[in-house]
């Protein structure tokens, strides 16, 4: 079953421009659902560096990505955005003049006048290691992601990584697994002391193994896996029995979709103008890393400033014959009530 | 100044110049060389800019730091001779640096 949502506007992307979007569009009474591959808000804030100084944010001398994050949550959430995470828009279709419907890979569909794709480098996905001959195995054998631990029941699951994905589904799965073998490249860990320690204790206990090294090859026939190729630490070579191969490797960024929806592209970018920075169909915007536009510098407060001139021609889509009135929130009561300040 | 060599997996090099205080990485991107990603643009946050030292630059490019250490799990094929060229500094020292670059950063 599919869920249809209809709202003024569907933002598609929770970083730091996304977030801002939200505010803008909401100062001007537009409501917002907004989509994030993720499954928190923040997009490379969140997920690139969540504890790592950005310097360059006006009057925030220091910020960490993630209380960039939480701050934009606070400034938008007089707003009451609908936040849907872990869904990836797969589909962007124009009905008519500001009729705009999406579908997420999480079977929601949007029904919206306005869309802005604050997408940054598009969307994250898992990293999927070079190793020759994988892609045959993928679905199949091999996962990026667990979606049903039950799918894994009696396998002989190998599992490459060394942080928190790996670590936490080593010790998920050990208990269903017909055998289970971790292969990190060294014999320390970035995950949690705690998983860690329960992971070196099921070892001890003889129940799983771990061993040192990189995946090298694989091995199989009509796309299942049989056996991995390890190449340990110190150069020696050997197989590990397997049907199921999970390699966690964190993620990367592609552009994904959104180059199907039938926008102008640039070297990957999308087009717009500096003006509403609106994309080549009217109605469907695009702020952020996304865009792209003679000039474009990459910058958080770029986004910023691109939402807040998108968020005027979005007003004149949704409410046609309306005089826009320019207000600050320093003065305007209207504002002010909107923000709950006043 | 000091000029940086990046041997490509089909064994292409491309030289560049890389100015005291910027990294191997910026170098490697200013000078558009293929197979440099740095999607985080530098912050130790991704490791799509991994290369390999030369045996003979390995000592004088010096040790990983342990974030870098912690970020390699991310690489493929990581090798003793690994290094993030984000987390190199260019000094005058490492005129005439040869690092290869990987098949695929990923």
């Amino acid at each position: 079953m599919t869920d249809v949502i209809s709202t003024d506007v569907v933002v598609i992307g929770a970083g730091p421009c996304g977030l801002f979007a939200i505010f803008e569009l909401g100062l001007l009474d537009l409501k917002c659902h907004v989509i994030d591959i993720l499954d928190r808000a923040g997009g490379q804030c969140a997920e690139l560096y969540p504890e790592k100084p950005i310097y360059d944010i006006p009057a925030l001398p220091t910020v960490t990505g993630a209380e960039l994050t939480t701050r934009l949550m606070e400034q938008a959430k007089p707003f009451k955005p609908h936040y849907h995470f872990n869904q990836m828009v797969t589909s962007l279709e124009k009905r008519g003049d500001n009729d705009f419907v999406l579908t997420t890979d999480g079977a929601l569909e949007f029904h919206c006048k306005v869309v802005v794709i604050a997408a940054g480098g598009g969307s994250f996905q898992p990293k999927k290691p070079p190793i020759p001959g994988i892609e045959t195995y993928e679905g199949t054998s091999v996962f990026y992601s667990v979606k049903k631990m039950e799918a894994l029941r009696g396998k002989d699951v190998l599992i490459v990584g060394g942080g928190d994905s790996a670590l936490d589904w080593t010790n998920n799965l050990q208990p269903i697994a017909k055998s289970l073998t971790l292969v990190h490249r060294r014999d320390e860990f970035r995950a949690a002391p705690d998983s860690v320690k329960k992971m070196r204790e099921l070892v001890e206990a003889g129940k799983m193994q771990l061993k040192i090294g990189q995946v090298t090859g694989l091995s199989g026939a009509d796309g299942v896996l049989s056996a991995a190729t390890l190449k340990g630490a110190d150069g020696a070579v050997s197989e590990i029995t397997t049907n199921a191969l999970l390699p966690f490797f964190g993620l990367t960024m592609k552009l994904g979709p959104v180059a199907d929806w039938g926008l102008n592209l640039t070297e990957n970018l999308i087009a717009v103008d500096t003006e509403k920075f609106e994309t080549s169909v009217p109605g469907i915007f695009a702020v952020g890393d996304i865009n792209t536009y003679p000039g474009k510098l990459k910058l958080i407060l770029s986004g910023f400033h691109e939402a807040a001139l998108m968020a005027q021609q979005a007003f004149r889509y949704i409410n046609p014959g309306e005089r826009l009135l320019f207000q600050y929130t320093t003065s305007s009561t209207n504002l002010q009530k909107k923000l709950g300040v006043n | 100044m000091a000029k940086i060599t990046f041997i490509q997996h089909n064994g292409t090099e491309i030289s560049a110049s890389g100015v005291a205080g910027m990294t191997v990485m910026e170098t490697a991107v200013k000078h558009q060389v293929p197979g440099i990603d740095a999607d985080c643009g530098g912050a130790c946050a991704c490791a799509t800019c991994h290369v390999y030292i030369e045996p003979e630059w390995k000592e004088k490019v010096g040790a990983r730091n342990p974030m870098e250490e912690d970020m390699l799990d991310f690489a493929f094929d990581v090798r003793d001779n690994s290094r993030l060229s984000c987390q190199i500094k260019v000094t005058d020292a490492l005129d005439g640096l040869r690092v290869k670059v990987p098949e695929k950063q990923f």
